[in-house]
């Protein structure tokens, strides 16, 4: 028997496990059930304090706590969460034995201010420099902030702990890189490197410097209350984004390998496509042609038509621009059809989970595909003239769906898409 | 599967402590040149960066101001490389070119971190009070500057490199992983051409106290990274661009690229450091898979200089005595993501210039070497984590 290809020759690549955490709850069954009831996880942020803050609203994550508290030692154990369902469910390998690499989207790193705060109170005195900060800092005091605040440590503990092979590679591709992980994961498999891989995306950088940073970029909703109603996609009067936390843990597997041992087949990662903006940091080229070509070029690495998506999960952030360059370009890749194909916004529930967005997304994507059943954008009451979609607004629906374009992008000029099906096409 | 596709290194971009470009490196190399500062920083030695002159990369204030140092090094670097390449200002190809770039992240702005942290010192940290103090005193554009996928955001802008855009991050290890992965996607097809590389500015007080937290800093006095014993360990941090522009033989030929050398091979992992000999043995399992090597040939490596681990390598080159050595620590100093890729800029260099350079070691560890080098080892280990090898070759 030859081994299952895709049309052009390349192994399929399907996906056999997946695990999820947000603020809606941990795991699929907890998250779908309140994704398709139209529940919001945004809440005003109790892990700091909020005063003065122009942003006091969140998709944190509450429910899991670390000890002692960073946001780097939360974004590791976010990631723990969703990868031991997504190991569980797909069964593959032994107990922290994963028979392939790892690829892990994850936010830059940084020492953190509770941290920073308690070396610089171990010099002991007032009106101190950088250069009395440095002489408090060696000596094995702190050596564990050395290991905490690497960029390599979260990969570092996932690849000790589920025991995957080779070198981890972590990564960013700003609000790209959960799409991004997948994609390594998809290319290596399909290049027969690996049978399977582990591609896990993470974020749990609610803290004040980080809400802080996007807000002085104004890129943050500020319609504080409710905090449930703050992230409008697509509506009239959306203004911004919703920071939130979560992660998503995909196992991919070769088509033929998951076969063979009978694994679970959840859906098959159908197409990736990526391509750069190369006009500003954080703003679109205003004609779009960047996010066109690379929908264009997931189309054509899934060997798909238009015509033959049926859902698309956008990136749909609620900042102005995002929705508005979203619809202009959907327009432009699917004509009149982009008015008609239901198009949700998870974020409208669960915020903006960044680095860890493209995979959260990519998750509930296959769980659409599982379930027939469409997420609904909510808080949709104002509909914006100028972006005509379906939105699916304010209410799950039941629908055929066999093919969904999920779309990423990021400040820097990045941009990604991916296919999911349900079966091989 | 189809044959895989031969790999060629066909431009250099590099900007150190010992100036830019390939003949001022080549020279400096030959000289056994080291530029350390041992007092801006002191006790800590660093090496910085020679004077250079980003306008002639990167030709408008306004992208260099939105840029902190380590964007601006490697955006310049990165504009070396594609002139080195003859590619510089190629639409058709720019446009399509993959990029990946191992990056840590940018320099936080001290002065403020500073202020606040001598506010909480005096008492003053009512519950809103960091908040007000980063609302009015962080620049909105630092972010911009501090984020990782910047860099590569601004290559993007400033260069037109806009096919594909990753970032690896992870110390050493990214930039290992970031050649890996662009060779195996040029030698299965998946991609054409790609610029790697990674940029570090080493004369950051913010990095040194990450650094100091794991006592890794060289302090004191400037030693050969041979010649630093387990009392006087550490890194000297450096400040270094290195861009490599990789392609496919085919597509080098076609548009008539003079190579470098050709890559033929990068494997990496990550051992468990807590066995001692971890590392030693992590390296003698992935020698093998780099071919088939002779037994007197050449080898370049980023060794830090911090222990265990430098013993570890000292023990895994004590296995293959017949190589000639070259740690590029003892003249760059320790420039993290950058290292790697600084490894394979020198070793494709050495091969195209039919030489490999002097050693610059007092212990006796690296030994003379005559003759045009056919083949070179790029070797990394991390201060921490993360082991890799590259073979770089003459092109037959």
């Amino acid at each position: 028997m030859t081994a299952p290809r895709d049309k052009f020759g390349r192994p399929i690549v399907v996906v056999t496990g997946m695990g999820v955490v947000t603020s809606l709850g941990a795991g699929k069954e907890d998250n779908w059930a309140r994704l398709t009831a139209g529940e919001s996880g945004i809440r005003t942020v109790t892990r700091f304090p909020i005063d003065g803050l122009r942003t006091t609203m969140a998709g944190t994550v509450d429910f899991i706590t670390v000890d002692p508290a960073s946001s780097t030692g939360l974004t590791e154990r976010l990631a723990v969460v969703a990868t031991e369902e997504a190991v569980g469910q797909s069964g593959i390998g032994g107990k922290g034995d994963f028979p392939g690499p790892l690829f892990l989207a994850v936010a830059p790193v940084e020492v953190e201010w509770p941290q920073r705060i308690e070396v610089g109170q171990a010099i002991g005195k007032a009106d101190f420099d950088v250069n009395d900060m440095l002489a408090v800092s060696g000596g094995g005091k702190f050596a564990k902030y050395h290991h905490r605040f690497m960029f390599g440590s979260v990969a570092r503990y996932l690849a000790e702990k589920f025991g995957t092979k080779g070198s981890p590679i972590s990564l960013s591709t700003a609000c790209a890189s959960g799409a991004t992980a997948i994609q390594l994961g998809v290319e290596a498999i399909r290049r027969g490197e690996a049978d399977a891989a582990l591609c896990v995306a993470t974020d749990g950088s609610v803290n004040p410097e980080a809400l802080i940073r996007f807000s002085l970029l104004s890129a943050l909703s500020t319609q504080n209350d409710p905090p449930q109603a703050a992230s409008k996609p697509f509506s009239k009067n959306r203004d911004g984004f919703v920071m939130a936390e979560g992660a998503g843990a995909l196992v991919l597997e070769s088509y033929e390998a998951a076969m063979a041992r009978g694994a679970p087949i959840l859906g098959v990662v159908a197409g990736c496509g990526e391509l750069t903006d190369s006009f500003h940091r954080t703003r679109s080229s205003p004609d779009g042609k960047p996010i066109i070509g690379c929908m264009h070029k997931t189309l054509a690495d899934a060997g798909l038509t238009t015509d033959q998506i049926d859902h698309i999960n956008a990136h749909g952030t609620a900042t102005p621009e995002n929705d508005r360059m979203e619809f202009q370009t959907m327009f432009n890749v699917f004509g009149e059809r982009a008015k008609q194909i239901p198009v949700s916004s998870n974020k409208s529930m669960v915020g903006h989970t960044i680095s860890a967005a493209g995979a959260v997304e990519a998750i509930f994507s296959l769980l659409t595909l599982e379930h027939q059943r469409i997420p609904p954008t909510i808080n949709y009451d104002i509909p914006d003239p100028a972006i005509p979609l379906d939105v699916v607004p304010n209410k799950a629906r039941d629908a055929r769906v066999t093919a969904v374009m999920s779309n990423s992008f990021g400040f820097g000029g990045q941009n990604a898409s991916l296919i999911l099906t349900r079966e091989p096409i | 599967m189809t044959e895989p596709k031969e790999v060629w290194i066909t431009g250099i971009g590099i900007v150190s402590s010992l100036g830019e470009g390939l003949d001022a490196h080549w020279d400096a190399l030959n000289a056994r040149r080291i530029n350390v500062d041992e007092k801006r920083f002191a006790p800590y030695v660093v090496h910085p960066l020679a004077p250079v002159s980003f306008d002639a990369q990167i030709p408008k204030k306004g992208d260099q101001r939105q840029m902190e140092a380590w964007q601006r090094i490697g955006t310049y670097a990165a504009g070396l490389a594609l002139d080195s390449a003859g590619v510089k200002g190629n639409q058709e190809i720019l446009g399509r070119m993959d990029m990946i770039v191992a990056a840590g992240g940018g320099e936080r702005d001290v002065p403020v971190d500073m202020a606040i942290l001598n506010s909480y010192a005096k008492g003053n940290s009512s519950p809103a009070f960091l908040n007000e103090r980063l609302l009015n005193d962080l620049r909105p554009t630092l972010f911009l500057a501090q984020l990782s996928n910047l860099l590569a955001g601004n290559i993007a802008i400033v260069h037109g490199v806009s096919g594909t855009s990753r970032t690896f991050m992870g110390e050493e290890a990214a930039s290992i992983d970031a050649a890996r992965i662009a060779l195996a996607r040029i030698a299965s097809g998946q991609s054409d051409i790609a610029l790697v590389g990674a940029a570090h500015n080493g004369e950051r007080t913010d990095l040194l106290i990450l650094y100091e937290f794991g006592d890794f800093n060289l302090t004191d006095r400037f030693a050969p990274v041979w010649a630093r014993d387990k009392d006087d360990s550490g890194f000297a941090l450096g400040s270094a661009g290195v861009f490599l522009v990789m392609e496919s033989r085919e597509h080098a030929e076609a548009r008539g690229a003079k190579p470098y050398a050709r890559l033929t091979k990068v494997v990496a992992d990550l051992a468990q450091r807590k066995q001692p000999g971890a590392v030693t043995k992590s390296l003698e399992a992935l020698w093998p898979k780099l071919g088939t090597l002779g037994d007197d040939g050449a080898l370049i490596t980023g060794t830090t200089g911090v222990e265990p681990v430098t013993s570890e390598e000292k023990a895994f080159l004590s296995q293959h005595p017949g190589y000639a050595v070259r740690a590029t620590g003892t003249m760059f100093g320790h420039t993290l993501e950058t290292q790697f890729p600084l490894g394979l800029a020198l070793a494709a260099l050495s091969i195209s210039r039919g030489a490999l350079f002097p050693p610059n070691d007092p212990t006796g560890l690296e030994i003379e070497k005559s003759g045009a080098p056919a083949q070179i080892v790029v070797m990394g280990a991390g201060h921490w984590q993360g082991e890799g090898l590259a073979l770089v070759e003459a092109i037959k």
